[in-house]
């Protein structure tokens, strides 16, 4: 396959429905603090009487994306194209079985060709943010459990790296040691759903029951830890909740035996399939330079062929330490960013091998009071998160719950290459990239 | 007794004996696939309702399809949305009318067996592609097309595959084609032919690797989306009793029909009935391509097409090519 692919040209006009907000010079934060709570209108083609906002820089807000005409997510019949042309518009989700949750791709199809695909999200909008507000600190972390439901782990991570940079304390180095295994675990996790669904979508059921039971293993490890298997409120500032307990190496070490053996089975069975093969090969692909102007990250950029990981290019929580390669695929297809994810369990295993041989002993809860006012300013803290970077922005006011927390979740930023990766394919393909992107709308909608 | 009344009980009873059979192979398939895809997937299957196996599940499902409402649509073509699932059920039943159980035990040994067969089958897409239309969805009119151009990919490779054993039995009645391999199974000597043949096969059956005018992950459902309770059943029936008989019309091409293994002595040979052994190799069969669909993915509309025109066609050409250069070495030798 692979017909013309246009590329929607970047929106570079008048953004009439955007205010200009006021800029402030640097260290105005503290202008804010002991004020009320007052929030701007960020967006919005009209005013508030008395709407004079006082906030921290918040300008590059100006450039989210805006959203898209409405007669686009429109659903006909039929739509004109160029004199007798007509394409068939095709209504993709929200309930659909392959479109991950509530996705909504609204298609144009000529007979089964692609020619248009346009994605509409906000099915799952819970205010995430705004309840990050209303939250204390410590509430948050629970809160954060929400966003990537697949990856509660690294959600909590980010947050709690970012307060702790707000606090300016550090965690204790057995601490570090538990995040970096938990991370890990709950990457092995998120990307054995991942080659379940991936099978699924392409019509295989039985790899996906395959590796749900492996990722129940793991499941088993993280009730063992935190009491909880999905959401497990588990990072705490300086430190995590509870220590392991007692047994926790070994039944670790049993899972990635188990995971080590089974995973030939899986490319047994699928990687290596022919049918699979030529399902993934050369569909869906995504240029390296696309990936970079589109915010990629993670398995989706390294399959584009740049080596950018952030526990190597920007590492926290001591993953300097730890020897593992960047998995890397050139082709940029559907089959790159499996093999990347494929590739990824392996070192993930690696790592936690490392980390459980060299566990140190001591605390792993820090000294650091339940209640918590950290000290007026604004922090960004990121994380490799299984689907790339996870980043959380934090803007303080000095009182006990966050006066601004922004996700940068990447399955929000692979949701919109859904616009022109598909075009030129067919519909069977859409599911498959869909798949590869492996977004979860937990945190794209948020 | 009048002569007529005679004729008609006979097809009556005839009638009657297919329908069951259709009816309670389908019960039977529908628990076995889900316990065989239990077992290939790990899993235990259905055990609650007949304990300790789950037999009594098909039973259940089929109380729930009796009980649910019949709903139409409110903007579906009324008279194709109802008279698609007749459609699709009668050809499943009529291909058993030529298909031979046992030496004896056939309804009607037509002298033009396989065409009738090949042209009765055929009659599935109409309905899918009528089903499709109907139902005034997207999605199932993607999937009527879909199914209509994969028609034409495979059909003819599977006719030409069965041109093979016709060759070589000089007949094209079933029953005189189960006669020939008395001797040895046509297998031995037209294994292309029978690999085309259920690959083709599993293409007409809409089963995976091929299921693509159903395809769950994309499609939703496919052709019969819209449908529900019994008339959604219909199209679950014809699947199974077309899945046995793609595997019967197999068994009887390939695997000898209700002959026992030539190489068995006679003795042993006479101990099995031969509607056992028909019996049993058309489930083996039914097994190996429930095995099939709960491995493979499924390929795409375009792939299937190349693989029908591209690899099947002419495979299927050069087995007729090698049938005929082979056939008097084959007689030679006393093969045949």
């Amino acid at each position: 396959m692979g017909g013309a692919r246009t590329r929607p040209e970047p929106q570079t006009g008048a953004r009439e429905n955007v205010i200009e907000l006021p800029v402030l010079a640097e260290g105005s934060v503290e202008e804010i603090s002991g004020r009320t709570r007052q929030r701007a209108r960020f967006r919005g083609d009209f005013e508030y009487p008395g709407d004079d906002f006082e906030g921290p820089n918040v300008n590059r807000w100006q450039y989210l994306p805006q959203t898209p005409p409405v007669e686009d997510l429109l659903v006909e019949e039929v739509r004109e194209i160029e004199g007798n042309e007509r394409e068939m518009v095709m209504n993709m989700g929200p309930q659909h079985p392959s479109t991950h949750g509530v996705l909504r791709c609204v298609l144009g199809l000529r007979g089964e060709a692609i020619t248009r695909c346009r994605p509409d999200i906000g099915y799952l909008h819970r205010c995430h943010e705004k309840l990050n507000e209303l939250w204390s600190y410590q509430g948050t972390i629970a809160l954060s459990d929400r966003l990537d439901y697949l990856a509660a782990m690294t959600n909590e991570l980010a947050f709690v790296l970012a307060v702790e940079k707000l606090l300016e304390i550090e965690p204790t180095e057995r601490a570090d040691y538990i995040r970096v295994i938990c991370s890990e675990l709950q990457r092995i996790a998120s990307h054995l759903l991942f080659f379940g669904t991936t099978a699924l979508d392409l019509g295989a059921v039985t790899p996906f029951l395959h590796s749900f039971r492996e990722r129940e293993a793991v499941y088993d490890v993280f009730e063992y830890i935190s009491g909880a298997r999905l959401l497990y409120n588990y990072m705490r500032f300086g430190g995590v909740r509870t220590d392991f307990p007692p047994g926790t190496d070994k039944k670790i070490r049993e899972v990635l035996d188990l995971l080590e053996n089974r995973l030939p089975e899986y490319h047994d069975l699928l990687s290596y399939n022919p049918i699979f093969a030529v399902r993934t090969q050369g569909v869906g692909v995504l240029s390296r330079d696309d990936a970079i102007a589109w915010g990629a990250a993670g398995p989706v950029l390294r399959g584009s062929g740049v080596a950018y990981d952030l526990r190597k290019a920007d590492p926290y929580s001591g993953y300097e330490k730890f020897d593992f390669k960047v998995c890397v695929e050139e082709s940029g297809d559907v089959w790159a960013r499996f093999m990347v994810r494929m590739k990824e369990i392996e070192e993930s295993i690696k790592i936690i091998r490392q980390a459980l041989d060299g566990l140190p002993e001591g605390d792993a809860r820090g000294q650091v009071p339940r209640f918590i006012k950290p000290p007026p300013g604004e922090v960004y803290a990121r994380v490799e998160g299984p689907r790339g970077e996870l980043g959380c922005y934090v803007v303080s006011d000095g009182s006990d719950k966050p006066y601004r927390c922004h996700w940068r979740t990447p399955s929000f930023h692979h949701v919109s290459l859904l616009e022109f990766v598909p075009v030129g394919h067919l519909v069977a393909d859409v599911v498959a990239i869909i798949g590869s992107m492996d977004p979860v709308f937990g945190e794209v909608d948020k | 007794m009048p002569a007529w009344l005679v004729t008609l009980g006979w097809a009556v009873l005839k009638a009657s004996l297919i329908l069951g059979f259709v009816l309670f192979n389908a019960l039977f398939l529908v628990w076995w696939e889900r316990k065989f895809a239990a077992r290939i997937q790990s899993r235990v299957g259905p055990q609650r309702t007949g304990r300790p196996f789950g037999y009594l599940q098909s039973m259940a499902d089929v109380f729930k399809l009796l009980s649910k409402e019949d709903v139409v649509p409110a903007r579906v073509d009324r008279w194709m949305y109802v008279l698609a699932p007749i459609v699709i059920f009668v050809p499943a039943v009529l291909v058993y009318v030529v298909v031979p159980f046992g030496p004896n035990l056939i309804v009607q040994d037509l002298n033009i067996g396989i065409l009738y067969v090949a042209a009765v089958t055929s009659f599935t897409m109409i309905a899918i592609v009528m089903a499709g239309w109907a139902a005034n969805n997207k999605y199932s009119v993607v999937s009527a097309m879909r199914a209509a151009a994969q028609l034409v990919a495979y059909e003819v490779p599977l006719v030409l595959a069965v041109i093979g054993p016709v060759m070589l039995a000089g007949t094209l009645s079933l029953q005189g084609i189960v006669r020939a391999q008395e001797g040895l199974w046509y297998i031995v000597v037209q294994p292309l032919g029978f690999l085309v043949f259920l690959t083709a096969g599993m293409a007409e059956l809409n089963r995976a690797p091929f299921d693509l005018s159903e395809a769950e992950s994309e499609l939703v459902a496919g052709y019969n989306i819209e449908y529900s309770g019994m008339r959604w059943s219909f199209f679950f029936l014809a699947e199974f009793s077309n899945l046995v008989a793609v595997s019967a019309i197999a068994t009887t091409l390939f695997l000898g029909g209700w002959q026992a293994p030539w190489f068995l002595p006679a003795a042993v040979k006479g101990l099995i009935p031969p509607v056992v052994w028909f019996l049993a190799k058309t489930y083996f069969l039914v097994t190996v391509i429930m095995w099939i669909r709960w491995t493979l993915p499924r390929v795409r509309i375009d792939q299937l097409l190349d693989f029908g025109w591209k690899f099947l066609l002419p495979v299927s050409l050069a087995n007729i090519a090698l049938t005929g250069l082979l056939f008097p070495v084959l007689v030679r030798l006393g093969w045949i």
